[in-house]
């Protein structure tokens, strides 16, 4: 679905995902650097390291797929 | 924990870090940003009230899925499953799925090609104006009452995870939904929910993946739950993890139900009720661009809805089975009521409601915490945008327009509208205040669905089957509907005892009572409806034209290939729900 200009619902999608991915990634790296030992990360398994890796690459073949450029050439080859 | 001013309360159940905050306030400034980009495409009743009716079938099923996905789900319905166990998947699965099922085969074809506007509008064309007052009035006192209720919810969640105030987090969520849906109308409700929907799954997805495990996967789940249970004596602990097995007598289970009333009061009723009537939920449905897309578009939030107990009832189950104290001791969550008084909050007690965040707490870190919390947020803004945009559609084009200025301009029905969203927040914010003294959020919201939405469900179906419907049918049958629903409600607050005529059990809990007065008030509203339609004289084929079975010309779709057909894909989701019927008997 567009919004009438360059920009597709699934662009926003992507920044989102791909904004958080990168804050959470950079949150578990810094974790995981500094050695921290909680109850909170002994249950999690460092989640905030790969599903924030999720969140990244998901975000960033949104933003690829759907970017503003694309959807333009995308507009001018349809009728 | 950063140092804010009297904003905070004196404790948290968390600590934000920095980059928590950083997603919340990112999220916030990206919706205010799809409203304000969105703005120049809001400028008529088409694009601001339907979004110009150019939804595709994916985007218009999963704002469908998404402005039902509010708060209430997150937070009650998990707590729900602490507190009644399994048995609060029913809600997601028949309490859902074959209503949207329906509503994408049989209803949607009327809804689409009459091109009304909302519910209430179609009840208009095939009733007359009485019908569509009546339904238009209820639909716009029950939508702010619900919009309140999500409210309070939220800012329960950022009380208990953050420390917020609640007076602050209640107006600054509000306003921040009233600013985008006001400029942007439909079309940025949608746009968020859509957003919402990913944040939903990325923050919430963890819990029940980190929680299964911890506990051992289900069957490790299962054995933790019987032990805990047992050992603190609490009844019908077998129950907690069977679907079915348990609902042949009121007595063998937590919610003191029989499968009576989870097949005919839930999935006959008030779930066929709210999936094909409730403006809320229709209105994307509506928004789609062709009659394909508003097919397939329930179709596609019937495939999530049947995922989301996953990251909705799983972390209820596994609230009971996980949570204790730092000595290591069992953690049992109590009703809102006590855990809020005075002597709850001095033992530390936590509500039903709290588990989701609970369980948030226990497996988030920084960063994740801020998603987990967003996703909340997330959840209550779709589904105060959802209320806010259908409630101003409704008022606009079913109250505004028929009954007050007939005469209005497609213009003054814009600034109409977004004057609607403005002030519907208020009101909603005064209902949220009003919640706070209801024990349990979706027993609330259960009673309120029984009043308004069975009866509704009735006179639409009749009308959309039965060109014998007459205008006086439509109105007495839904209005006897709903006055039999109060009047029961009311029998049964005044005299406990008489639950065992509306439930047909002393057993019956709150959501029992509700499940079986919502199948008595259907029944009572559709027999209305025949008997006066049978003693009173029917409109002509000719203004019937486009709104009933018979006289509404519905394409064919003999043409497209199988993976194409709407049928196809509705037969596909009906065998997966099955499947998992059986799988958790």
């Amino acid at each position: 679905m567009k919004s009438g200009g360059s920009l597709s619902i699934w662009f926003f999608i992507g920044v989102s995902m791909l904004v958080n991915g990168i804050l959470i990634t950079g949150a578990g790296l810094w974790e995981l650097a500094s050695h921290a030992d909680n109850p909170v990360l002994r249950l999690n398994h460092h989640a905030s390291i790969w599903w924030g890796g999720v969140l990244l690459i998901f975000g960033a073949v949104y933003c690829y797929r759907f970017s503003p450029a694309r959807e333009r050439a995308r507009n001018a080859g349809t009728p | 924990m950063t140092h804010l001013p009297a904003l905070l309360a004196a404790s948290t159940l968390v600590h934000l870090a920095p980059v928590d905050f950083a997603i919340i306030v990112f999220y916030f400034a990206l919706v205010l940003a799809i409203g304000l980009y969105l703005k120049g495409r809001a400028n008529t009743g088409e694009d601001f009230f339907m979004a110009g009716r150019e939804m595709t079938a994916w985007v218009a099923g999963l704002a469908f899925l998404s402005a039902n996905l509010g708060s209430l789900e997150l937070m009650g319905w998990a707590g729900n499953a602490y507190k009644y166990g399994i048995l609060a998947a029913h809600w997601y699965w028949i309490g859902a799925i074959p209503a949207m099922l329906f509503l994408a085969l049989v209803m949607i074809p009327f809804y689409h090609i009459c091109k009304t506007h909302s519910v209430p509008g179609y009840l208009k064309l095939r009733y007359g104006e009485p019908s569509r007052a009546l339904s238009a009035i209820s639909f716009g006192f029950m939508t702010v009452l619900m919009s309140g209720i999500n409210m309070y919810a939220m800012a329960v969640v950022m009380k208990v995870v953050l420390g917020w105030n609640m007076h602050v987090s209640i107006w600054v969520s509000a306003l921040t939904v009233a600013v985008y849906v006001a400029l942007g109308g439909l079309r940025s409700a949608i746009f968020n929910e859509v957003l919402q929907f990913f944040l939903i799954w990325a923050g919430a997805l963890l819990i029940p993946i980190l929680g299964l495990i911890e506990a051992g996967g289900w069957s490790g789940l299962q054995a933790r739950i019987l032990h805990n249970l047992t050992e603190l004596n609490v009844p019908h602990q077998g129950a907690y993890t069977h679907l079915w097995s348990t609902l042949g007598n009121f007595g063998n289970n937590p919610m003191g139900i029989n499968w009576i009333g989870i097949v005919f009061g839930l999935g006959a009723v008030i779930s066929m009720g709210y999936w094909t009537t409730d403006f809320l939920v229709v209105q994307r449905v509506l928004a789609a661009k062709d009659l394909r897309s508003a097919e397939l578009a329930p179709i596609i939030g019937a495939v999530f809805k049947m995922a989301v107990p996953f990251i909705v009832i799983l972390p209820g189950l596994l609230g009971i089975a996980l949570l204790r104290d730092p000595q290591g001791h069992l953690i049992r969550l109590v009703d809102a009521k006590l855990a809020w008084s005075p002597a709850g909050q001095a033992q530390g007690l936590h509500g039903y409601d709290e588990v989701l965040p609970l369980m948030l707490a226990r497996y988030c870190g920084p960063g994740l915490l801020g998603l987990g919390v967003t996703a909340l947020m997330a959840g209550f803004m779709s589904g105060m945008a959802g209320n806010v945009s259908a409630f101003g559609t409704v008022w606009t084009y079913d109250i505004y327009g028929a009954l007050i200025n007939k005469n209005a301009s497609d213009v003054s029905k814009v600034k109409i509208g977004r004057w609607c969203t403005i002030i519907g927040i208020l009101i909603s914010i005064v209902t949220a205040y009003f919640a706070k003294g209801m024990p349990s959020i979706m027993d609330y919201v259960q009673a309120l669905f029984s009043f308004f939405i069975a009866p509704l469900f009735g006179t639409v179906l009749i009308g959309m089957l039965w060109k014998r419907a007459t205008s006086a049918g439509g109105f007495w049958g839904l209005f006897a509907g709903t006055m039999s629903s109060i009047g029961m409600y009311t029998w049964v607050k005044l005299d406990p005892g008489a639950v065992k005529y509306v439930a047909l059990s002393l057993q019956a809990q709150d959501q029992a009572q509700n499940m079986f007065r919502a199948l008595w008030c259907g029944l009572i509203g559709a027999l209305v409806t025949v008997i006066v339609s049978l003693l009173t004289k029917p409109k002509t084929d000719a203004e019937l034209a486009n709104l009933v079975y018979g006289l509404t010309p519905i394409p064919k779709t003999e043409h497209a290939s199988l993976f194409h057909r709407p049928l196809f894909w509705a037969a596909v989701v009906a065998g997966v729900f099955v499947i998992l019927q059986i799988v958790f008997w």
